[in-house]
């Protein structure tokens, strides 16, 4: 009789599981397909080949080729800058720190507390931080930002697969008489693939983030051509779409989600081959 | 145990993990150019002593060396050494084959490039030779660009021995380097050792008796951080003088 009674534990949680991963499956396909079924009708070339003509929140004639420019300087730009200084952190806590030195676990609880902010703090931050420098809502002040609220996302995620490789591979480049750098360099290559999704969700973080641009990047119907100009992203872009009046205006905001999903899509599929490629010698 | 000349010389080596202390008063030698095995009990502190001759504990917080480690009479624990220098002269075997996440060539060409060597005949050269003198080249030698993760588990502890030799290093230290390893394997590795000592010192660690046997010339007994005993392999194993030893050697300890 025992038996049974594991039987019909091991059935109920099964089903449990079953809906849960359906839960997510099922809202995955809703989210994707309200866009899809929402945006297409609207999508155009003109959308994403032209800038907004003036009174295109009205109604006017235009797309949002500016915001998506905008965005993928932003998002590829904070994403250069944040893993410039995420790299030597993760690097230096985990190669040349003593294993739960001081130091390390301060850094560590430091980028938790950072990785827990809501964007708009940084947003607020940044801000304030050009006020000081007297700058205005610009392309820099936009990658700054986003800079500061992705850092916390990558080192993060780097250290966390850093932390993954053995001992024992450290141990094998120090016996060879391998330098800490050295050493590092071996230990990037095991975790070349974590890194990839590292900068990845840094990505999908910063093109997708409306509170910490809103501020500091401005807004503009112009692609913009200098680091001083004020940049347009396809999350605000989507936003004022969205608060338009007019019927039209905010189905073509579907369309802008449609092809901020796709951007992002791209960029995952594009990641996951490469670390693939990179992964091939992982030990 | 005393050589005149010893390879490495050990003086009132004391090792603590935090509170725990793991090696009490070691002092031994071990000869140039012989196997010297270690043997005793899981936790008995043989693999500790092992990486103290190469100074792996350095980046563990915990662990305090008290003592000297005198390698060809100079202390590697002494101020302003150069740890990368010392380690060079040492190849390490572990327990599982770590080969490097990247190809069977560039595993072996590894050290001599971050030690300085660029020329690309001489690291065609350095790898072939060294793929040879484990007797790995036949078997790998039209994949040299494949991952070394590829190989299998007795080809990788090979190319491991085959990366650690291409430093030149004059001590090879193996810490239990079969325990993952096949029958067949393992006696590829303990066949390579008999030959490798005609150049080298080698250290190993093993739990295995008839390995100590085996392979060594001479055998330290250590139990609970202490070295029991040393002697000459046989004598040790087969006319040990402590009562611990004994004990160990018939299989009532462990």
């Amino acid at each position: 009789m025992k038996v049974k009674g594991r039987n019909i534990e091991e059935r109920f949680f099964k089903i449990l599981m079953i809906i849960s991963a359906l839960i997510v499956v099922g809202s995955f396909f809703l989210i994707v397909g309200t866009i899809v079924v929402k945006g297409a009708p609207a999508m155009s070339w003109d959308l994403i080949t032209k800038v907004p003509s003036g009174g295109f929140f009205l109604g006017g004639e235009g797309g949002v080729l500016n915001a998506i420019i905008g965005s993928f300087y932003i998002a590829a730009g904070s994403s250069l800058l944040a893993l410039l200084i995420s790299l030597p952190v993760v690097i230096y806590i985990n190669t040349y720190l003593r294993k739960r030195s001081w130091l390390g676990n301060l850094t560590r609880m430091g980028y938790d507390v950072l990785f827990g902010i809501p964007s708009i703090v940084y947003g607020a931050f940044g801000f304030t931080l050009m006020m000081y420098l007297g700058m205005r809502a610009s392309l820099l002040g936009g990658i700054i930002a986003v800079t500061l609220l992705v850092i916390p996302i990558m080192i993060r995620t780097m250290d966390e697969v850093i932390r993954t490789v053995p001992n024992e591979l450290y141990e094998a480049t120090f016996s060879l008489g391998a330098t800490r750098l050295e050493t590092a360099w071996v230990i990037l290559k095991q975790v070349a693939p974590g890194i990839m999704t590292a900068i990845l969700l840094a990505f999908g973080r910063g093109i997708g983030d409306v509170a910490s641009v809103m501020f500091t990047a401005g807004f503009s119907d112009n692609i913009p051509t200098s680091m001083e100009d004020p940049t347009a992203t396809l999350p605000l872009a989507i936003f004022n779409q969205l608060s338009s009046p007019y019927e039209g205006v905010r189905a073509k905001a579907y369309a802008s989600a449609l092809i901020l999903t796709i951007f992002v899509l791209i960029i995952s599929v594009l990641a996951r081959l490469l670390s693939k490629k990179f992964s091939k010698n992982k030990v | 145990m005393t050589f005149e000349t010893p390879h490495i010389r050990v003086q009132d080596l004391n090792l603590y993990y935090g509170a725990n202390h793991a090696l009490k008063n070691i002092s031994i030698d071990i000869p140039d150019k012989k196997v010297t095995s270690f043997i005793g009990p899981s936790g008995c502190g043989k693999t500790t002593l092992l990486k103290t001759f190469n100074r792996l504990h350095d980046s563990s917080l915990e662990v305090k060396v008290e003592g000297k480690v005198l390698l060809d009479g100079e202390d590697i624990y002494a101020k302003g050494v150069d740890v990368t220098a010392i380690r060079k002269k040492m190849g390490l075997l572990s327990q599982r084959p770590f080969p490097l996440p990247m190809s069977i060539y560039d595993n072996i060409a590894y050290g001599p490039r971050i030690h300085g060597e660029r020329d690309r005949h001489k690291l065609d050269h350095l790898v072939e030779q060294y793929l040879k003198d484990v007797a790995l080249w036949d078997e790998v030698k039209d994949r040299l660009k494949a991952p070394a993760s590829r190989l299998s588990i007795g080809q990788q502890q090979r190319l491991c021995l085959a990366r650690g030799l291409a430093v030149e290093p004059e001590i090879i230290l193996g810490d239990e380097p079969t325990s993952a390893l096949d029958p067949v394997s393992t006696q590829k590795i303990e066949e390579l050792f008999l030959q490798l000592k005609e150049k080298y010192t080698i250290v190993l660690v093993t739990h295995i008796l008839r390995q100590a046997r085996r392979v060594s010339d001479y055998c330290a007994f250590v139990y609970m951080g202490e070295i029991v005993e040393f002697a000459p392999t046989e004598q040790l194993l087969l006319d040990p003088k402590e009562k611990l030893t004994k004990d160990y050697v018939r299989g009532f300890l462990s």
